[in-house]
C-alpha cells in the first residue's frame, strides 16, 4: 500500500519530478511510481509511443535490426540451398552453433515468465511496470529459440515427422528420448506464453481502442481487445483466469530448462553426465533473461519516457536476481570441479581439465570471468541503479551466458572417450551470421512490439497507485486474497 | 428495416474507486441484479461489494488440465504400445515414467486452454458490439472512468427512481444509454 505522494498531487506531469517523495513514510520503502502520477497520467506516459510517430532513435535501432534479420534469413536460404554443410558442425562436435543458440535463447525467455508469473505469485507488486515487456520479451526469444532445431535437423521440409502425426512411413516418434520431451516442452512453452500474454493485454488493447482517432486503429485495436468493457463481473473472470496462467506457467518454466537440460545430462558424455543439470540450467537461464531484460529496459526507459514507470528501484531489483542467480551459477561451475575431482573419474577429471586449459580455454575463462566475476558487483547499491555500469553488465552476463552452452556444448564433444575420435570445432562465417540474424528477429519483433503494443501493463500499474487503494486494503488484507491487489 | 430505440439502461459516471465501492453495496443491498461496475483496473473488494460469487474458471483449468495431462499419457502410450512398439535397452513397452514430463507439459497445455476459454466464455467475451459503447463518456472506462451501468431490464429499474438513487449514492453524472432495435 502505497501512501507515499498521496496528500500533494501537481496537476501537469512535468511538476512531479521535482517534489516526489522518495521513501514511504509508512512502511519505510521507496514508492513503484515515482511522483504521484494519476491515472491518467499513467494511461498517455503508456500510450504516448504507440500513438506518436516514433523517434529517431527507433527508426535507427529498427534499421539495424531489419538488417540483420534480412542476414538471417539469407543464411536461412543458403542453408537450405546447400546443406548443414554451410555450418561448422561436424563430427565429432555435430551439435555446434543450432543447439547453442537454442539453449541460449530457450533462456533468455524465462527471465519474462519468472517476472510474469513467479513474481505476481510472490505478490512482488514492483513487476507491474516491467512485466508486459519482459513477457514479451519471452515470445521473441521463443521465437528465436525454436527456429534453431527447426533448421539444424537437415532436412526442414520434413520437420514434422517431430511431431507425433501419422505419415507414410508408419513411423511414430520415441517418446523415451529427452529430444521429444524438449519438442514438447518448448511448443508448449511458446504456446503458454502467448497466450498469458495476450490474455493480460486485452484490458490495455481495449485503452487504445478508446484512444483510437482514426478508424483502422480503432478497428484493429477493438478486434483485439475482444468488447472488454471493463466491467466487474469480467475482472473477477480476467483475475481468477490471470492468477491461474501464472500459476501452470510456473511448474512450466522450470520444466522447459529442466527437459533442455536432460538432452545433455541424459547423455553418458563426460561433462553432461550429471545431476546437477536441472537446476543449474534453470539458474542459469532466468540470469541471463533477467540481463536481457535489464538491457532492454535501460534502452527503453530512456528512448520512450518512461523514466517515472520503470525506477531505479525496478533495476535495483532486477540486479539483486542477476546477484542471486549469478551465484547460483557460479556454484554449479565450483560444483561441477569438485565433483570431477571427487569422482575420481578418469574421464570426467579430463573433460574439467580440458575446459580449462584446453583449446578452448579462453571462450571457458570468459565465461567465468562474466558469469562469476561480473555479477558480483551488485553487492553495491550504487552499481545497481547505475544505468551505465547496469548495461555493461548485463550485456557481459549475456556474452558469459552464451559461452557457458559453447563451452558446454563443444568442449564436451571435441575430445570424449577415445583419443582417435578427437576434433575441433571452428564455426564458420554463416554460423556467426545466423547468430546475429537472431539477433535481427528478436530485436525487430522487439521494436515492432514498443511501437504498436502497450509497453507498460497500464491496469496493472493503475492498481498500485495510491490513488487506487480503498480503506478496506489498507487494513489488514487476507493473504488468500492479497493477489489481486498487483 | 425500421429502427426504434429503446432505453437499454442507466451509466453512472463516479469519482474514484472509493465511491465507487459504497455504491455498489448500497446497489447490491437494494436488491438489483443486471448490473456491473466498470473501472479500468480491477478495483479490490468489488467481488464482495457486488455480491458476486467467485469465478468459476478455475473449474475449466481443473477439467481441460487433467483431461490434456490424461490425452498426454494416452498419446504416448498408444504410440508406444499399439502403433509403433520399440524395444529400447529392453524397457517395456509402456515405460511411463518415461512418459511423465510430455503429460505434465501436455496437461499444462489443457490448463491454460481451460483458463483463456473459460475467462472468455464467462465474461461473454468476444462481444465487440454493445449498447454501452454509444456512450462517449464510456470511452473513459479504460483511462480512469469509473462507472456503474444498470440494465433497463433489472426489476429493481425505474426510470424515474432508479437515476436519483444514484445521484445519491455519489454519481457526478448520470446518462441513458438507448439501445437500438431492427423491427
Amino acid at each position: 500500500m502505497i501512501r507515499a505522494g498521496l496528500t500533494s498531487r501537481p496537476g501537469r506531469p512535468g511538476e512531479l519530478m521535482a517534489e516526489r517523495v522518495d521513501i514511504d513514510p509508512i512502511q519505510g520503502r521507496a514508492p513503484l511510481i515515482e511522483g504521484a502520477a494519476t491515472f491518467h497520467d499513467i494511461t498517455e506516459t503508456v500510450a504516448r509511443p504507440v500513438e506518436w510517430k516514433p523517434p529517431l532513435g527507433w527508426w535507427l535501432v529498427f534499421g539495424v535490426s531489419v538488417s540483420l534479420l534480412a542476414l538471417f534469413l539469407v543464411s536461412i536460404a543458403w542453408l537450405f540451398w546447400e546443406g548443414v554443410g554451410v555450418w561448422g558442425n561436424n563430427v565429432p562436435v555435430a551439435w555446434g552453433f543450432p543447439i547453442i543458440n537454442f539453449v541460449f535463447w530457450v533462456g533468455i525467455g524465462h527471465a519474462g515468465t519468472l517476472i510474469s508469473a513467479i513474481l505476481f505469485l510472490l505478490r512482488q507488486r514492483w513487476r507491474t511496470s516491467i512485466n508486459r515487456a519482459a513477457e514479451a520479451m519471452t515470445i521473441f526469444a521463443v521465437m528465436c529459440a525454436l527456429i534453431f532445431p527447426g533448421i539444424h535437423v537437415g532436412r526442414p521440409w520434413v520437420a514434422y515427422w517431430l511431431a507425433p502425426l501419422p505419415n507414410q512411413m508408419g513411423t511414430w516418434p520415441q517418446f523415451r528420448s529427452p529430444l521429444m520431451w524438449d519438442v514438447f516442452a518448448v511448443s508448449i512453452y511458446g504456446t503458454v506464453s502467448l497466450i498469458f500474454w495476450y490474455v493480460g493485454m486485452i484490458p490495455d488493447l481495449a485503452t487504445l481502442r478508446d484512444r483510437a482517432k482514426r478508424l483502422v486503429r480503432k478497428r484493429v485495436y477493438g478486434f483485439f481487445a475482444l468488447g472488454w468493457r471493463g466491467s466487474n463481473r469480467q475482472w473477477s473472470h480476467y483475475e481468477k483466469a490471470y492468477l491461474l496462467l501464472a500459476g501452470l506457467a510456473t511448474p512450466l518454466v522450470l520444466s522447459v530448462h529442466s527437459v533442455v537440460s536432460f538432452d545433455f545430462a541424459v547423455a553418458q558424455l563426460p561433462g553432461w553426465h550429471s545431476t546437477i543439470f536441472p537446476p543449474y540450467f534453470v539458474a542459469g537461464a532466468i540470469f541471463s533473461g533477467m540481463a536481457m531484460v535489464v538491457t532492454l529496459m535501460v534502452i527503453c526507459r530512456v528512448a520512450f519516457g518512461l523514466k517515472r514507470l520503470i525506477t531505479p528501484l525496478h533495476f535495483d531489483r532486477m540486479a539483486k536476481l542477476i546477484l542471486l542467480t549469478g551465484s547460483m551459477v557460479a556454484f554449479a561451475y565450483v560444483t561441477e570441479l569438485f565433483i570431477a575431482w571427487y569422482s575420481g573419474n578418469l574421464f570426467e577429471m579430463f573433460t574439467a581439465r580440458n575446459r580449462a586449459l584446453g583449446p578452448y580455454a579462453h571462450a571457458y575463462w570468459l565465461m567465468m570471468f562474466c558469469n562469476m566475476a561480473v555479477p558480483q558487483i551488485f553487492w553495491f547499491r550504487k552499481a545497481r541503479v547505475h544505468m551505465p555500469t547496469l548495461f555493461v553488465a548485463s550485456i557481459l552476463v549475456n556474452v558469459g551466458m552464451w559461452l557457458e552452452r559453447f563451452v558446454i556444448v563443444v568442449t564436451s564433444l571435441h575430445r570424449d572417450f577415445l583419443p582417435a575420435n578427437w576434433g575441433l570445432f571452428k564455426p564458420t562465417f554463416w554460423d556467426i551470421a545466423t547468430l546475429a540474424g537472431s539477433f535481427g528477429l528478436f530485436f525487430t519483433m522487439f521494436c515492432l512490439f514498443v511501437r504498436f503494443m502497450p509497453m507498460v501493463a497500464m491496469s496493472e500499474v493503475k492498481g498500485v497507485l495510491p490513488e487506487a487503494q480503498t480503506d478496506e486494503e489498507t487494513a489488514a488484507v487476507p493473504a488468500s486474497e492479497a493477489w489481486q491487489e498487483s | 428495416m425500421e429502427r426504434s430505440s429503446s432505453p437499454y439502461g442507466l451509466l453512472a459516471r463516479f469519482r474514484g474507486p472509493e465511491p465507487l465501492l459504497t455504491a455498489a453495496r448500497a446497489l447490491r443491498d437494494a436488491g438489483f441484479k443486471n448490473w456491473d461496475t466498470h473501472t479500468p483496473f480491477p478495483v479490490h473488494g468489488m467481488d464482495d461489494a457486488m455480491g458476486l460469487k467467485p469465478s468459476r474458471v478455475p473449474l475449466f483449468v481443473l477439467v481441460l488440465g487433467l483431461g490434456g495431462a490424461a490425452a498426454g499419457m494416452l498419446l504416448q502410450w498408444w504410440v508406444s504400445v499399439r502403433a509403433y512398439p520399440l524395444t529400447i535397452s529392453g524397457k517395456p513397452f509402456f515405460s511411463w515414467p518415461a512418459f511423465v514430463p510430455i503429460m505434465f507439459e501436455v496437461g499444462v497445455l489443457g490448463g491454460a486452454t481451460g483458463a483463456v476459454l473459460g475467462f472468455l466464455g464467462l465474461s461473454k467475451l468476444p462481444r465487440h458490439h454493445h449498447e454501452l459503447f454509444s456512450s462517449a463518456a464510456f470511452e473513459h472506462v479504460t483511462d480512469d472512468g469509473f462507472f456503474v451501468s444498470i440494465e433497463a431490464s433489472d426489476p429493481q429499474f425505474d426510470a424515474d427512481v432508479t437515476p436519483e438513487m444514484l445521484r445519491r449514492l455519489g454519481a457526478v453524472d448520470v446518462e441513458t444509454v438507448m439501445t437500438e432495435e431492427s423491427t
